[in-house]
């Protein structure tokens, strides 16, 4: 009696860890409500201020790698002349700042707001000339689709299959899947050429075709598959697969249905 | 021989164990030859629940009937739908609803009728076990013997044995008939030029202005930044009349610009490339898929079917995969007024190996 009456209440033996986990929540929960808080005003690329702040925010958070000055070191690349673009992409999908060493940056969740990101970039393109965050008419779609798809076909689909859905380099790089990423990055992703990605730049593949190409992309992400189940549009080998294992596995299970004898 | 209607309890029957007990009496250390393997005959017959119990008898009837009322209501929505769902232009979705309930209703009343012409044959259908046993396959001998008379007295009558001087001129009128359909298939192929030399030449020639795929603008050697790679097509491919894709399928070309310093040219190619600009062909030379998945940082150039690997930096040697050769570069040069040109064909056929060229 006694036995089972020390087991429970605070001398659980999980009430330690039950204790750590609410701790963790809140302490995670009020950091979250304060972090959202801060400033939404939007940030102004010219102000001495902004370029201040993403100073700071670069020598706290890059320049281990990066260099003080931005100049580079022997892990890291020059930043100077790369432009905001190339930042607004590393660092607002989550590449930057790099989680390891490897064959290419993994994307992971976001670690600063967009406003500290904005910062980021306008403090690197405040070092040299470089690509600009694309604007918003060219970034956000609006064009021709079928244009958009043939340069798509033409200039990208080999790496980042016809549907976008991503493929396999050489040595454990990859093209990733462009089903979540917004129109900002597409664009800038083309125009700076992040890790092995070649660069297209303005006069390959005009800020209009840029944006039709956006446009197609767009509608591959709005538009399900006419023909069904895409199975990760990744084409025949998973659609065969699929039919080996479920067709074949069927006419199989039928055929041991037929021949076997009834009760 | 009776050839039919064997029954099956006339089979069952027969002595399996014969041959075992002729051997039975040997002592000796030779090994006796046996059939190991005894007809073990049928199972005892073993009633079905259907046979058995009248109430299931019934069920398995109404699951059959079921079956094909639901093939009929299958076949029946399939025509519904066909008319409830109709395809929309310019509306993918509609395309889908339509397919999807048209295929159910088809999918519904064929397997109706499959599942329920299989349950009605398991389940109530006579169960007792019986063999039919095949025919003979040979004739019997009467015929034969007949048939083997109309031959000879056909060969006696015509005198194809006899007339030997007739009897070949016509085997070899008979062998040499196919002669013409062989040379017309020649007709099937380029007249003006064999097909090894189609292999060889591509659009390039001296001149001709690199330009963007698809629009057909010539491209400017300081377009070309640091890290760009651009799909190339001859100027003056996109005018074509005829032959278009034809051409294209030899002439596309991947441009890249590499920094000078990384480039490692052969010593007889240095005046192949423009400042870190070269040229290659985006045939695989294994099995002619374009190569085009250009890695700017490691310089590799990958093929998407097989996985060879190409080295841009490296005269692109193949450094992985079944390609045998490096993909042909083309020569480049810059005119006038600063668009790239090719300074040639390419100095080697394009693609993978043909007859004339492995």
């Amino acid at each position: 009696m006694t036995r089972t009456k020390r087991r429970t209440g605070r001398r659980h033996p999980l009430a330690a860890a039950a204790l750590l986990a609410l701790g963790l929540v809140f302490t995670g929960g009020a950091y979250a409500a304060l972090s959202t808080g801060t400033a939404q005003a939007e940030v102004d690329p010219n102000s001495q201020q902004t370029i201040e702040q993403g100073k700071k925010l670069f020598q706290a958070n890059c320049a281990t790698c990066h260099g003080l000055d931005a100049q580079g070191t022997n892990i890291g690349p020059t930043l100077i002349g790369v432009g905001a673009a190339s930042v607004d992409f590393q660092v607002g999908t989550g590449r930057m700042p790099m989680q390891m060493q490897g064959p290419q940056a993994q994307q992971k969740p976001v670690q600063f707001t967009d406003d500290q990101v904005k910062q980021l970039a306008y403090f690197i393109a405040s070092l040299g000339p470089g690509p600009e965050i694309p604007d918003d008419h060219l970034a956000s779609g609006g064009g021709d689709a079928a244009n958009g798809a043939e340069l798509f076909r033409i200039n990208c689909a080999m790496c980042h299959n016809v549907a976008g859905a991503g493929g396999a380099l050489t040595e454990g790089k990859f093209a990733p899947s462009l089903a979540n990423t917004s129109g900002v990055h597409i664009y800038e992703a083309m125009v700076t050429g992040p890790q092995n990605m070649p660069v297209f730049n303005d006069l390959n593949i005009s800020p209009e075709d840029k944006r039709d190409v956006i446009t197609y992309l767009k509608y591959v992400q709005d538009n399900r598959s006419p023909g069904g189940f895409e199975l990760g549009s990744l084409g025949p080998v998973a659609e065969g697969l699929f039919i080996w294992i479920f067709g074949l596995g069927a006419i199989v299970a039928i055929t041991v249905w037929i021949t076997a004898k009834s009760n | 021989m009776a050839q039919d209607d064997h029954s099956g309890a006339e089979l069952a029957a027969a002595d399996s164990s014969h041959a075992a007990q002729e051997f039975a009496g040997s002592t000796g250390t030779a090994v006796v030859p046996y059939d190991a393997f005894e007809n073990p005959g049928f199972e005892p017959h073993r009633p079905r629940v259907t046979d058995q119990d009248p109430g299931r008898e019934k069920r398995a009837q109404r699951t059959v009937y079921t079956l094909f009322y639901l093939s009929i209501l299958g076949s029946v929505w399939a025509v519904a739908a066909y008319m409830l769902f109709p395809m929309e232009s310019n509306n993918v979705d509609a395309v889908r609803l339509n397919n999807m309930f048209i295929g159910f209703g088809a999918t519904l009343a064929l397997l109706g009728i499959g599942f329920g012409a299989v349950h009605w044959g398991k389940s109530l259908m006579t169960s007792a076990e019986s063999i039919d046993t095949r025919h003979p396959i040979s004739t019997s001998e009467a015929t034969q013997r007949g048939a083997v008379e109309v031959f000879r007295q056909a060969d006696e009558e015509s005198g194809f044995s006899r007339r030997t001087v007739i009897r070949n001129s016509l085997i070899g009128a008979l062998l040499v008939f196919p002669l013409p359909a062989v040379v017309l298939f020649r007709g099937f192929a380029p007249q003006d030029e064999l097909p090894a030399e189609l292999l060889s030449h591509t659009m390039w020639k001296k001149g001709t202005r690199l330009a963007l795929d698809p629009s057909g603008v010539a491209i400017k050697a300081s377009d070309v930044t640091i890290g760009s790679a651009f799909h190339v097509i001859p100027e003056g491919l996109t005018e074509l009349e005829h032959g278009k894709l034809e051409e294209k399928a030899k002439a596309a070309v991947l441009l890249m610009r590499l920094e000078p310093g990384e480039l490692n040219q052969l010593p007889e190619r240095e005046s192949w490339s423009y400042e870190g600009i070269v040229a290659y062909s985006k045939i695989c030379t294994h099995v002619g898929c374009p190569v085009a998945l250009y890695e700017q940082h490691t310089h590799h150039l990958l093929c998407p079917c097989h996985q060879s690997q190409f080295d841009v930096a490296n005269h692109c040697e193949v450094i992985f995969g079944p390609a045998k050769r490096p993909l042909p570069q083309l020569p480049i040069a810059v005119d006038d007024e600063g668009y790239l040109i090719a300074q040639s064909d390419f100095t080697e056929p394009v693609g993978p190996s043909f007859w004339e060229r492995n």
